[in-house]
Parts: structure tokens; sequence; C-alpha cells
């Protein structure tokens, strides 16, 4: 039963997805061969699943922190203190397990700021996220000391740029993190406490629900997926460019979360679809590389895939197709469904 | 008595004064004209931008766009005029015109889709940066005689420091701003918008031209900026004024808008500028702290604003309280 309904909730991005793929394959025949070599898979499909980590990880907690009617600008931000952090730690010869777990714990302590400040002081998330995003980066740059900090621990490296049974480690860790956190808030009733925070808080709090801590929590969760974000930029070109490492990346994520279909005006929410939102988007990107189109076309691409949706989610036009339904005559007229939480 | 609505301004031009002080305290040679006139310069097309930012968070909405705007017009201005022998009198109306129809649209979908500002000038933002690099994504100068008669209109005071043309832009702009947001049945109607949507259409207020029309200042203002920062530059380039946007929403707040709109000054906008300006003025004096303590300090400023106008949101509602014995939802 569940299955089934997750399969329909997915569909629409998975059509998508398989449209992206198929253009990739008509541009480019060779796009679906993966095969191995030196014990690594290589191929473009892996290529497209490992250059969308960064957004698929931020993409976990940005879609629970949209789900709460919230939004975190501050991830790319957060991206660059954690790899800042960590390139810092490995440098001063701490062990690379050090350091990732201070990147995590600087990760978690952003994450906690954002949270108290919507949470405890209520302030609105976009501006209460807007503080560490300016702030974040001459932070990062802090830590640098302003320089592009390179370092040569293979531990480290590993995270960004190994493989685990030639599947490289970017792959693992956030297909690993993307189904324990999928299927821990479904599996619990942690999701659906999510969901009402969204849809209405004052009345969750009224139902007994500790809004608060729950808000705090979804905040932490995005600034630890962040956290490894940005150790894995970090890896991957063995540095931390606290100018440029998780430049945009936010809007990326909001995007992928925005085409997995989830309301950006809070409750229903799909992490599956939100993953797959963000392989949509690697496949654009891939797509256009691919292509020979210039690459300058790619935020244009963006630009109208997010006007298109905008659009299909308006309540505007849901309620024209809502009236132009139920206006139909009455031998075609099928029983109408429900009408979605995040719609109304 | 000091009405609590305008503690947030009084608040900046304290601490504008108060910053310039202890700058001046510690390097007298910042209270000169020609420091004065750089920091006019220098922030001329941040302010210019500020000031749409102004209307559209007085509305309650948010422009993320004006960046990409910006870099948009300085590549337009310079592939036109390198190609083609138009007069840059004419490109200045032709982008300006452009960048306001842009601002509208984005108004329009804003209104009619109900879908938040936010997401909206977020595609916008994508789509003016994106429409900049098709455009050309080498920087491009602007070589045109008209811009350096433009760029030797000064005025020179006894000390040397240069009142240039584009800072007597900027302070025309605020003016200019300020008069349309006090003085008019549109700003008052910004205004009754940023207070809530429902009781502005209950009052009359006409919400689709509104807020097509705040939108269209916005793009049309940072439209504007493009031409001054183009002047400032002598160029075009794809990839400049990245995060201006981040810079303007700073400055809307530390003048003392409330984000959530209704409550603001477009003058405060311009103290938000100055002290933008003054800190990284002292960054450029003290010369051993490095530029990016600019960030971090925006940031706690940014941050202490906020809290500050938390606290007369609940010092208010409290108030409210007292009163009734009830509190309505905010």
């Amino acid at each position: 039963m569940m299955g089934r309904a997750l399969l329909r909730r997915i569909a629409p991005q998975l059509v998508i997805l398989a449209i992206v793929l198929a253009l990739n394959l008509m541009v480019f025949p060779d796009f679906l061969k993966v095969e191995l070599q030196h014990g690594r898979l290589f191929g473009n499909l892996i290529d497209v699943l490992n250059r969308g980590a960064p957004t698929a990880l931020l993409c976990l907690g940005m879609t629970l922190v949209i789900a709460t009617r919230g939004i975190d600008l501050s991830v790319g931000a957060v991206m660059a203190i954690a790899g800042a952090t960590a390139a810092s730690l490995v440098v001063d010869g701490h062990h690379f397990l050090t350091a990732v777990a201070g990147a995590l714990a600087v990760g978690a302590i952003c994450g906690i700021w954002n949270g108290i400040l919507v949470a405890v002081l209520r302030i609105q998330p976009i501006v209460a996220t807007l503080v560490l995003m300016v702030a974040g980066r001459g932070i990062a740059q802090l830590i640098t000391g302003g320089t592009i900090l390179t370092f040569l621990d293979p531990g480290l490296i590993h995270l960004g740029a190994g493989t685990i049974f030639g599947v490289p480690t970017p792959i693992v860790i956030w297909l690993a993190l993307g189904t324990f956190v999928a299927i821990f808030v479904r599996r619990t009733a942690l999701g659906m406490l999510i969901e009402a925070i969204g849809i209405n808080e004052a009345s969750s709090r009224l139902a007994g629900i500790n809004s608060k801590v729950l808000l705090v929590c979804v905040y932490i969760v995005s600034g630890l997926g962040a956290a490894i974000a940005g150790i894995i930029v970090a890896a991957d070109i063995q540095g931390a460019d606290a100018n440029n490492a998780g430049l945009w990346l936010e809007l990326d994520a909001i995007l992928a979360v925005v085409i997995g279909g989830n309301s950006l005006l809070g409750g229903r929410f799909s992490i599956v679809a939100s993953l797959l939102g963000a392989m949509i988007i690697q496949s654009v990107n891939s797509l256009i590389l691919l292509s020979g189109l210039p690459p300058e076309f790619n935020l244009i691409i963006k630009a109208l895939l997010i006007l298109a949706i905008l659009v299909i989610q308006s309540p505007k036009v849901s309620h024209l197709l809502y009236i132009l339904r139920a206006s139909a005559p009455q031998s075609a007229r099928k029983p109408l469904p429900p009408l979605k939480e995040g719609q109304r | 008595m000091i009405r609590s609505t305008h503690l947030p301004l009084l608040v900046t031009l304290a601490t504008f004064v108060l910053a310039y002080a202890l700058c001046a305290s510690q390097y007298p040679a910042m209270l000169s004209l020609r420091v004065v006139a750089n920091l006019l310069t220098d922030n001329a097309f941040l302010g210019i931008v500020a000031v749409g930012m102004t209307f559209v968070i007085l509305s309650g909405g948010i422009d993320l766009s004006v960046g990409s705007v910006i870099a948009f017009t300085g590549v337009f201005l310079a592939v036109i005029l390198r190609d083609t022998s138009i007069h840059p009198l004419a490109a200045f109306a032709l982008v300006l015109v452009i960048t306001a129809t842009f601002g509208a649209a984005m108004g329009a979908i804003i209104h009619y889709l109900e879908m938040p500002a936010f997401i909206v000038t977020l595609a916008g933002m994508f789509l003016a940066r994106g429409a900049a690099y098709v455009l050309s994504t080498d920087s491009v100068p602007i070589t045109h005689e008209f811009y350096n008669t433009l760029q030797q209109i000064y005025w020179k005071t006894a000390s040397g420091g240069r009142f240039r043309l584009i800072g007597g832009v900027m302070i025309l702009t605020f003016i200019v701003g300020a008069l349309v947001a006090h003085r008019t049945r549109f700003g008052q109607n910004v205004y009754a918008l940023g207070g809530g949507g429902t009781t502005a259409r209950l009052m009359g207020v006409p919400l689709a031209s509104t807020t097509i029309g705040i939108y269209a200042i916005s793009g049309g203002l940072a439209g504007l900026s493009g031409i001054v920062f183009s002047l400032y530059t002598s160029a075009g380039y794809s990839l400049a004024t990245v995060g201006v946007e981040l810079d303007a929403i700073a400055a809307v707040v530390i003048g003392g808008t409330l984000l959530t709109g209704g409550y603001g000054f477009v003058a405060g906008t311009f103290f938000g500028i100055l002290i933008m300006g003054l800190i990284q003025t002292y960054i450029v004096f003290d010369g051993s702290l490095s530029s990016w303590w600019t960030k971090i300090v925006i940031g706690g400023l940014l941050f202490a604003f906020i809290l500050l106008q938390k606290g007369l949101t609940w010092a208010s509602t409290a108030r409210r309280k007292a009163a009734t014995g009830f509190v309505t939802p905010s």
C-alpha cells in the first residue's frame, strides 16, 4: 500500500527524470555506459550521481525546513564554514575523523543558531538565515585566513574523491543518509509532526507538539547536511575555498525541493521526490554540457524550470482547474480527488 | 514623545553618528570632505538599488533579482554601445524600460499567481544573470566619449574632494523615493499593503497595480543602478555585483525598516547605506583588518537590528494586551 502511494507521489519526478535522461542519451549515445576501471566505476550516470551529492545532501535538510514553512538560506555559507573547519583541523595535524567531527559540530551549531532565531525569537526564516548567509563566508574566511587552505590528508580526501567497493564515496554517503532520513521520518511520527507545524503552527502547538524543539532539530539537520556537503566539496578539490565553496548551492537545493513537488508554503513533503529533484537538476546540467550548448544557458533554463513549476503549483491555477473539472458535463465528470493539504 | 515606530530610525541615526565619531576620533582624516565624497561615490549604485528594495520590503515582499539586473544592465549597455552606434542616452532609456518591464512582470506573477515573492524573484535572478551570460561572458569595456563626459562632471571642494555625478544621482533618487513613499497615494498604498494584504484590499487599495508598480520601481531602479555602476567601472561584466541584493536588504534593515513590512523610512535606508560604507572605509583606513570583517560586522549589525525590531513588536503587543486583555495573533 505504502509503496504504491509513494510511487504515485513521485511519478511526475520520475517522468521528468526519465525525459531528461533520454535527452541526455540522444545527444550522447554512450550516456548510460558504466564501466569498471582501476576498481572504480566510471560513466556519465555515475558522474551525475556523484556531482549531485552536495545538492542532494542539502535538500535533505531543506525539505524538512520547507515542510515547516521555513527556508534555510545559510546552507551555502555553512558549507564554506564546515569545509574551512575540516581543512584547518587537518592542516593543524589532527586526525581526519577529528576534523570531520569538528566540521559536523560546527554545522550543528550553525543549525542551532538558525533554529533559535526562528523558533525562540520568532524571526521570519528568510531573515533569520540571511544573517548567517551574509556573515558566514566572512567567518569561513576568518578560519582559512583568507587563503584557499589546501591539505593532503588521504583520509579526508577519500571522503570526496575516493571509492567504497568501486562506488565513489559521495554517492554512498548521500544515498545512505537519504535512505536513513526518508525511512526515519516516515517510520516514526516525526514526519507527520513536522508537516503539522508547517500547516498550522499554532494549532500544532495546541495539539501538544513541542514545535520549538522540533523546529530547532529541523534546522540542525539542515546544518549537518550542509556540513557533510561542505566536507565533500572541500575533500574533492583538496582545499577549502571560503569564497566559492557552496556558492549558490542554497538556491539549487531550494530548486530541488520545489521540483520535488513540495509546497513552499509548508505541509506535505517527500524526501525521495526532493532527492529526485536534485538528480533532475544535475541531469539538466549534464545535458547542457553534453549537448555542447554554451553553459551560459544553464541559468536561463533553471529560471524557466522554476517558472513552469510555479505556474503548476499556483493556488490560482489549481483552483481554475478545479472549477473547470467541476463544471464539466455530468457524464464526463469523475469523482474529484480531495484537495492536497498544501494547496488550500 | 518619541513614537516607537520612529525608534528604529533614531537608533540607525545614533549608530551612524556614534560610528562616525568613533572612526573620526581614531583617524581624524575621516572627517575630510574627500572621504565623505568618496563615501557617496562608492556606494551610489548600492544606494539607488536600496531605495527600490525599501519599497519592496515596505510592502512586505522581497526582491532577490536586483544584483543580477544590475549586472545585466551593465553588460547590455556595454554590448549595445560596442555593436551599434546608438547614443548612450537612448541606450539608458531602453535599458530602463527593459528592467522596469522585467520588474513589472515579476510583480504580475507574484500577484496573479499568488506565489511567494521570494521564489518568483529567485527565478528572475537566474533569468537576468543568465541573460547577462548569454550577451557576453567577458568583461566588455565601454569607451564611448559620452561616458567620459559624464564621468568628468563633478563638484570639486577646496580640500580636493570630488562630489561626482553618480553620488548626486543617488541623493536625488533618495529624495524622490522619500517623496513618493511619504507624500503620494501610491506610497500610502505600499504601506497599507505591507500592513496586511487583506486589510489593504478591504480598504480599497488596488492590490494588482500597487504590487506591479512596486516591483517595476525596484526593477527600474536596479536598471538605473546598473547605469550608475557602468559609469563607475566603465565596463559591463556578467559576474559583477553578485550578492548585491543581500547588501541592499541589509542596508534597508539596518535603516530601520521592518522586514515584515508596513513600517520604515526611505531616509533610514540612506543612513543604512552610509553605515555600511563607513565600515568599509574604516577597514581601508585601518589597513591591517581584512576585508571579510565587513561581512561579519554587517551580519552582526543585521542581527542587532532584527532583534531591536523584534523587541519593539513584543513591547507593543504587550502594551495592547495590558490595555485590552487580548492579544491579536501576529
